[in-house]
């Protein structure tokens, strides 16, 4: 009797386990503690004055593939905790999707996820997307994630991609206490659209990308809501001064390119968008050189230089059917950008890039410097600083002249 | 005549006879021991091109090539794999740290090209998910592509860097990247014994350009045509790294891998250390599998 129990019992243990089994779990958690220390005081009302703002931040990866490969489901919870700036805490989904990879050449996928588009360094220009996740740094390069429906063939002729974007994600902005923000809050809670579109609105892209012998090409088109908003205040202005946002409807096709000889990377990335104001272009053209074991030593040293231009005109409000619009402001219309990034190829995987941007026109310049560095198997240490210098009260960066920073990040890995 | 070949063992000789059966030679009479150098070639010339410029002029260059072709061609015909392994990188005070890989290859269609790789990094934690995108070439760089999972970003990278390190290992691009059999040139110097092992001993010099080595030293067994060990020698011809290879097992399509990689620096005392798990073979892969649009799907 005892005998068969468990025999029963390890038959069902064995079956539980062969479900528990099949496909395969992967989970990557990151929990992150890091103090942005401001170097000056702050120059508009409500911003905090404390010299060191302390965040934590934490970030699961959690994945499921089926035996076969053709089955996935991802998801990636990212969650913030900021002891100085209400708006830089919350909770985002960065991913949470389901993938479906045929026999064949397409895939299917259905959810929440992020996608890159470019090859340049100091601009994105061509990556559309996803929104910036503008309170998490100001490099634009940290996104939300963004609901999809992304269908892709993969051929031996290149990759071709269809986005159906139903929802529209708002750009994050620091709160009245934040730093690195503009000289007036950015009101997170009304929205506005330059014509009837809402944020349910559905977006449509589509992106060829393959690659020639030593040329990768990546050729895109969007029709959608702009992810770059314009800052309006109210005719009727409100007791606390503040700017809403206000996206345009745009198109924008997009191309970009690398050429790849020796040590040598050549890229261009290149815009024109119809729909705020006057249509425009603008580009990111530069190189990436590097030298290999330089001093004898395992270090690789990357120089890289890239000219940004934007033709955008944000003087001129275009009055169409009864609607104004305009182009979002923006800091890269005429400007240079050069940098070095430094490879150690230790075990510890040490890293440092710096460079800066400089207005072609009045000189002003951002400074920035980031370096990284593995700690033992499951711990990174991360810094990152960002210096204004000699910026015109015209430019854009006028508003971060006081911010400069130093951000020290320590990481744990699960 | 000076550098007569000729072959020990008997499972050689039927290796060699399996290899003149699919060629449809059938002609028995020249695996006589006094015409092996020639056997060699022939087998070599009947199912693959030997590439002239490779394989060079004189009797010893020839001899070290079709050594080395058959090394290369005993293990050809596996289709595709894909294998996990640890590598332990060891400083010169002995602290380790490890990573842990994985590595899908499509064998090349012919000798004029070389295999698709794809390699994704499993461990450290921080770095899961970066893979490394290879269509190795013979003489022009390879093709290679980087992905960055915390970007979503794919990269086309320069492969003129051969010489550095590969992730801070004590391999370089160049030991990890497939090894072609035409991407050098080569001359035999000796039988040897390594370990008990009766073995040939060639000198193979990079015909690609940004190598960091002038020459290696390989030891290949006699009898199923591994290579053992491989000295590496600096740009100033001084012993940089020693390469040992253990642990060879064949697998049920005929194929040998070796199951671990031993590479000392000798200039710097490191070493790291590749330890496999079981290959799998057969899966049905294509050119498809190794185009760059494969990396948006590994995270």
């Amino acid at each position: 009797m005892l005998c068969k129990n468990i025999a029963i019992a390890s038959t069902l243990l064995t079956a539980f386990s062969g479900i528990a089994s099949a496909g395969e779990w992967e989970t990557t958690t990151e929990i992150g503690v890091e103090a942005r220390i401001f170097l000056n005081d702050p120059i508009f009302p409500g911003q905090s004055d404390d010299t060191v703002q302390p965040s934590l931040t934490f970030q699961s990866d959690i994945r499921w593939r089926s035996d076969d490969g053709k089955h996935e489901f991802v998801f990636v919870p990212y969650v913030r905790a900021d002891a100085v700036d209400e708006q830089r805490t919350r909770a985002d989904l960065r991913e949470g999707y389901y993938r479906y990879v045929s026999d064949g050449d397409w895939s299917v996928l259905a959810g929440v996820a992020k996608v890159f588009w470019g090859t340049t360094e100091s601009r994105h220009l061509v990556d559309i997307i996803n929104q910036t996740d503008a309170v998490e740094d100001i490099d634009e390069e940290d996104k939300l994630g963004q609901p999809m429906l992304m269908l892709s063939w993969l051929k031996d002729w290149g990759q071709l991609d269809f986005f159906v974007l139903p929802y529209f994600r708002d750009r994050t902005f620091p709160g009245i206490e934040g730093r690195l923000r503009t000289p007036l809050v950015v009101n997170e809670e009304e929205v506005f659209f330059s014509d009837d579109d809402k944020r349910d609105v559905i977006d449509y892209a589509v992106r060829y990308s393959h690659y020639f012998g030593d040329w990768d090409v990546g050729l895109s088109l969007f029709n959608g809501v702009a992810r770059e908003p314009r800052f309006v205040t109210p005719v009727v202005p409100s007791a606390t001064p503040e700017f809403f946002q206000l996206y345009d409807r745009i198109t924008q096709a997009g191309l970009d390119l690398q050429y790849t000889k020796d040590a040598w990377l050549w890229k261009f990335e290149g815009i024109v968008r119809e729909g705020q104001g006057e249509t425009y272009t603008a580009a990111v053209a530069g190189f990436e050189y590097t030298l290999y074991q330089i001093f004898e030593k395992p270090w690789d040293l990357g120089l890289l230089g890239e000219y940004l231009y934007d033709g955008r005109d944000e003087d001129i409000t275009l009055v169409e059917q009864g609607v104004t619009t305009a182009a979002p402001f923006t800091a890269f219309e005429n400007d240079v950008f050069a940098g070095a990034r430094l490879a150690l190829n230790d075990t510890q995987d040490t890293s440092i890039l710096a460079g800066a941007i400089v207005d072609a026109e009045d000189s002003s310049t951002a400074v920035f410097l980031e370096a990284e560095r593995r700690l033992g198997q499951s711990w990174t240490l991360e810094l990152e600083s960002r210096l204004f210098l000699n910026v015109d009260e015209e430019n854009i960066f006028a508003a971060f002249e006081e911010d400069d920073f130093l951000n020290i990040r320590l990481a744990k890995y699960f | 005549m000076a550098f007569r070949y000729s072959f020990r063992s008997p499972h050689a000789t039927l290796a060699a006879l399996l290899l003149l059966g699919v060629a449809g030679l059938g002609a028995a009479a020249v695996l006589s021991p006094a015409n092996a150098q020639e056997e060699v070639s022939e087998v070599a010339a009947a199912e693959f091109a030997n590439d002239p410029e490779a394989r060079g002029t004189t009797p010893e260059a020839h001899k070290g090539y079709d050594i080395a072709a058959r090394s290369d061609r005993t293990d050809h015909g596996y289709g595709d794999s894909r294998v996990s392994f640890t590598m332990i990188l060891r400083n010169a005070a002995g602290q380790e740290t490890t990573r842990d890989v994985n590595i899908t290859t499509l064998e090349k269609a012919d000798e004029s090209v070389g295999d698709k790789s794809l390699v994704i990094f499993e461990t450290p934690a921080d770095v899961r998910g970066t893979a490394l995108l290879s269509h190795a070439k013979i003489l022009e760089p390879d093709d290679q592509w980087l992905y960055l999972p915390a970007l979503k970003r794919e990269k086309r990278i320069a492969s003129a860097n051969k010489s550095g390190p590969f992730v801070g290992s004590e391999f370089a691009f160049e030991d990890f990247t497939t090894q072609e059999l035409n991407k050098f040139t080569y001359k035999y110097i000796s039988e040897g014994e390594l370990d008990g092992m009766a073995v040939d001993i060639i000198e193979r010099y990079p015909r690609y350009e940004n190598s960091g080595y002038t020459r290696q030293v390989s030891y290949t067994d006699q009898e199923i045509f591994q290579v053992r060990k491989v000295e590496f020698y600096d740009r100033r011809d001084a012993l940089l790294k020693t390469l040992t290879l253990d642990d060879y097992r064949q697998y049920e399509n005929g194929v040998y891998r070796a199951h671990k990689f031993t590479m000392v620096n000798h200039q710097t005392n490191k070493e790291t250390d590749l330890v496999y798990e079981d290959y799998e073979f057969g899966l049905d892969l294509d050119e498809n599998d190794f185009v760059k649009g494969v990396l948006r799907r590994i995270r």
